[in-house]
């Protein structure tokens, strides 16, 4: 007996919706559930003040400021050098064995695992350079830890800039670098935004490439410098909810949430940027 | 004046182009530097097939073959729950979504991958941990089917982004052939669309299994951190990843616990430049 192809296709795409909605529900779930459960604990003490009682109460304002400390330093270190590599891998280099190897570089620096980094950052700035656990070795691990983020998303701002527009500044008598500096980074300008923050997304939320480069488990006060440990938020979530017993359920969600919105803040604001920029498009 | 500038800016951009080389190069060579002294203590086989992890003990037990398991035990589990609803999602929004539900699925998708893993670790914690407890009746939730839950949420947007770009750039002119053949939608994404793509696919397989092995702190909140040989999915497990995370700390620099955690980051870098290698043959074929 044969069997009929429209109900087979039926089944099939039925269960292939299922596959879609076991993905999609959840999402909406987790974000639900903290938002719901965390907002209640958010008022300007817990934004603002230091934790007290053991991190048991008060507030997450250390962890906040030393991740804008680390976010902020490895964008410092990841764009320029971030960008010039998109350039040189949209601009300069030809389809050769070269840049072949240095994509697989990318490919590979994108899949490292991110306990590997921070392994790597104590090994390297922590021990080897000396610098201690500070925010200067956590932003360094955080920044190389980026670097595909931005290269990627750089390279292919670069590259949709239309050839023409190159050959025409060129014709012009301008020099390849002058071209590059007036022509395609002006255009390219909203995508390497997008990358950036997309970036900066990533770094705000990792937690293991800065376990022994940085985060301190209690600071009461802020950092002073860059060679001073800092509290970081993922970092003190993690502590309250499995090494500080009987932490009140509420700070916990509200941290998560605090760290949450951070992240998808910048999130939607990369991706606004890459709607408007499409539409505005020239050409 | 212009001519010597130009020349200096161009030889900084030749040099931060090939900083991604001088990175993983340079990576691997500081675990390498820390890792193999181990080895003036232990043997390589030992370490790698050793029964016993029990680095504090005297003298140090360093055998990490509990952990290997560990780490293949959730990331199988993983592989199961995730391969099957990633690449249907794919197949969903790639084919079958109208062009707006399309929009918001991907939206969708690009959230759960911007979740850091740290929140979806104590997610997990609050919700699936107590629920896996209950169901199987267990004395503790922290198992290794929990690690491998909430890890296959982590593998499903590279899974899902990377398939359905595969399914993507089949040539429109296949599914036009397949259709004036007499097919139905379903026939020709079964026998023409999946396995034209399906170097793309197993790429994308690949990398979410790559996100699984190398994932740090959900794993190490909801496992239950027993470095033990593990005896079924339903038991405390201890990954590669999160012995490095949870043990660091307390390691002092340049002991045997020390060296071992930094060989097992080698053995872990090993593991995910192999998958990216492949990963990226897989989708050079294609092209």
């Amino acid at each position: 007996m044969k069997r009929n192809p429209y109900r087979s296709q039926k089944i099939a795409f039925a269960l292939l919706l299922l596959a879609t909605l076991l993905i999609i529900v959840p999402v909406g779930l987790i974000v639900v559930i903290i938002v719901q459960k965390g907002l209640p604990a958010i008022n300007w003490q817990f934004l603002s003040d230091i934790p007290r009682q053991g991190m048991r109460a008060g507030g997450i304002f250390p962890a906040i400021v030393g991740t804008l400390y680390l976010v902020f330093g490895a964008i410092l270190f990841a764009l320029p050098i971030g960008l010039l590599a998109a350039i040189y891998l949209s601009e300069y280099s030809k389809e050769n064995f070269m840049s072949r190897i240095i994509k697989l570089a990318i490919v590979n620096l994108a899949g490292v695992p991110s306990v590997v980094y921070g392994l790597f950052g104590l090994a390297l700035f922590v021990v080897f350079f000396k610098f201690g656990a500070s925010i200067l070795s956590g932003s360094l691990t955080l920044g190389i830890m980026i670097l595909p983020i931005i290269i990627t998303t750089s390279r292919e701002a670069l590259e949709s800039v239309p050839q023409s527009f190159r050959e025409v500044s060129l014709s012009l008598g301008a020099s390849k670098w002058q071209t590059i500096r007036h022509i395609v980074l002006p255009n390219a300008i909203p995508g390497v935004l997008t990358g950036t923050i997309l970036g900066l997304g990533r770094a705000a939320g990792e937690t293991a490439p800065i376990l022994f480069t940085v985060a301190a488990f209690y600071l009461p006060q802020l950092p002073k410098s860059i060679f001073d440990q800092a509290m970081a938020l993922p970092y003190h979530l993690y502590v309250i909810s499995t090494q500080v017993p009987n932490v009140d359920e509420k700070v916990r969600y509200g941290t998560a949430l605090v760290l949450l919105a951070m992240v998808l803040f910048m999130n939607l604001i990369a991706i606004i940027i890459r709607y408007k920029f499409r539409r505005k498009k020239k050409w | 004046m212009r001519k010597l500038k130009e020349f200096i800016v161009e030889k900084l951009i030749l040099i931060c182009g090939i900083a991604s080389i001088f990175f993983v190069v340079l990576i691997f060579l500081f675990l390498l530097k820390e890792g193999l002294a181990l080895f003036k203590f232990v043997k390589p086989l030992e370490f790698l097939f050793g029964k016993s992890w029990y680095p504090i003990s005297e003298p140090p037990q360093l055998g990490i073959l509990p952990l290997i398991l560990g780490s293949l035990l959730v990331t199988l589990g993983a592989a199961v729950i995730s391969i099957p609803i990633g690449v249907g999602c794919a197949i969903y929004i790639a084919e079958i979504a109208p062009a707006r539900s399309k929009e918001v699925l991907k939206a969708g998708i690009e959230l759960l991958a911007a979740i850091p893993s740290v929140v979806l670790g104590f997610i997990g914690m609050v919700t699936l941990v107590p629920l896996i407890k209950n169901l199987f009746h267990l004395p503790t939730g922290l198992t290794a089917l929990s690690g491998s839950v909430m890890l296959a949420f982590m593998a499903m947007p590279t899974i899902v982004s990377i398939a359905e770009d595969a399914l993507y750039s089949v040539p429109k002119s296949y599914k036009e052939g397949a259709f004036a053949l007499g097919a139905t939608h379903w026939q020709t994404i079964r026998r023409v669309l999946l396995p034209a793509a399906s170097s793309g696919i197993l790429a994308a397989v690949m990398l979410g299994i790559g996100r699984v092995i190398g994932e740090t702190m959900a794993v190490m909140m909801i496992t239950g951190n027993a470095a033990v040989i593990p005896q079924s999915i339903l038991a405390p497990v201890r990954t590669l990843t999160a012995t490095i995370a949870a043990e660091m700390g307390e390691a002092v620099v340049g002991s045997e616990h020390y060296f071992a955690l930094f060989a097992i980051g080698i053995v872990l870098f090993i593991i995910s430049f192999a998958i990216n290698v492949t990963a990226d043959l897989c989708l050079h074929k294609k092209r």
